[in-house]
């Protein structure tokens, strides 16, 4: 009991050693660079155009 | 407690969409910061906006040609869902500042929930699946797949985002058709709802929320409840915007952590902590 009960406690502590990795992958894979694309252009889905 | 975070809402919008030049000129700013995200839905197409939005993140990772694991975009939501859950939503979204705007408005009687509310609620876990993932996974315009929540839904794109670049860049304005009145449509019927119903697009839409909901039993940020203290006066749960119970409201993912609880509460049974001093 004491046990999930620290693990609730500290899951925030896991979330974000898992945010941490996930950051380091997806930057690995160049993903920033894929949303820094997305973002620097105007979006025509976003605006209702395309 | 109210005006602190009216305050906190109004400076973090204005930081995070404080690109003047872009609503002067039309144009987006396209800066290093776009790498990344804000924690709130702000559409990047917003002419001020100095970041991108993480909801937009992850479907533009989604449209890549095949099929990738989008763990940029995971960083994000684990990021800010661990330290923060829906705390986001109750004080950085501007979206959910224009609803609350709204919602003071002195018209009509004020409601907390739509009818339905028990099955309603579930909308927002059904526009993450299938418009968000599913649909920007195998909905195609030609070769290229689409952001099927930016595209159809996402009414904080249109006001942010259309309704500014539109009013000022007349080569986007004469490109306006059949889409932009459909989503203009959607805009204005949540705005009117707004009025009369505590952010309706937060409680039954937005996917962010849905997924920054899973994260507030563990968050860091926590609104504790001291049972043995309460006097079951139900002051929280009759402040409470969502009508939450106190039993509810430290682990709902309907809670924004707004605070009406907390201020609310004659023996102060119900305050902010965080998930260190709560486990002690």
């Amino acid at each position: 009991m004491r046990f999930w009960k620290s693990c609730k406690a500290y899951g925030w502590i896991l979330g974000l050693a898992a945010a941490f990795a996930c950051m380091i992958i997806g930057s690995m894979q160049g993903q920033f660079l894929i949303i820094w694309q997305k973002a620097a252009m105007i979006c025509l889905e976003c605006i209702g155009i395309g | 407690m109210k005006k602190i975070r009216l305050a906190v809402q109004l400076l973090y919008t204005a930081i995070t969409n404080g690109y003047i030049y872009g609503f002067l000129s039309g144009k987006i700013y396209r800066g290093k910061m776009k790498y990344a995200c804000v924690p709130g839905l702000n559409c990047y197409s917003c002419p001020g906006a100095i970041a991108s939005c993480p909801i937009g993140a992850l479907q533009a990772l989604l449209n890549q040609k095949g099929y990738q694991i989008p763990f940029g975009a995971l960083g994000i939501f684990f990021l800010f869902g661990s330290l923060l859950g829906r705390f986001v939503c109750g004080w950085l979204c501007p979206f959910g500042l224009l609803q609350d705007l709204l919602y003071k408005l002195p018209l009509f009687r004020k409601r907390k929930r739509l009818p339905c509310h028990y099955i309603l609620k579930y909308g927002k876990y059904a526009v993450l699946i299938l418009l968000v993932c599913i649909g920007s996974l195998f909905l195609f315009r030609g070769f290229a797949k689409i952001p099927a929540f930016c595209k159809f839904l996402c009414p904080s794109g249109t006001f942010f985002g259309a309704l500014p670049l539109l009013g000022t860049n007349k080569l986007l304005r004469s490109q306006a058709g059949g889409l932009f009145f459909w989503k203009f449509g959607i805009l204005l019927g949540i705005l009117l709802v707004s009025v009369k119903v505590f952010r309706p697009f937060c409680q039954y839409l937005c996917p962010l929320g849905a997924i920054y909901g899973w994260f507030n039993r563990f968050s860091l940020v926590q609104i504790h409840w001291e049972k043995e203290d309460c006097t079951y006066c139900m002051a929280c749960k009759k402040a409470c915007p969502v009508g939450l119970s106190p039993e509810e409201i430290s682990v709902s993912p309907e809670c924004i952590r707004c605070g009406e609880c907390v201020h609310s509460c004659p023996r102060g049974c119900v305050h902010f902590t965080n998930s260190f001093s709560k486990s002690g």
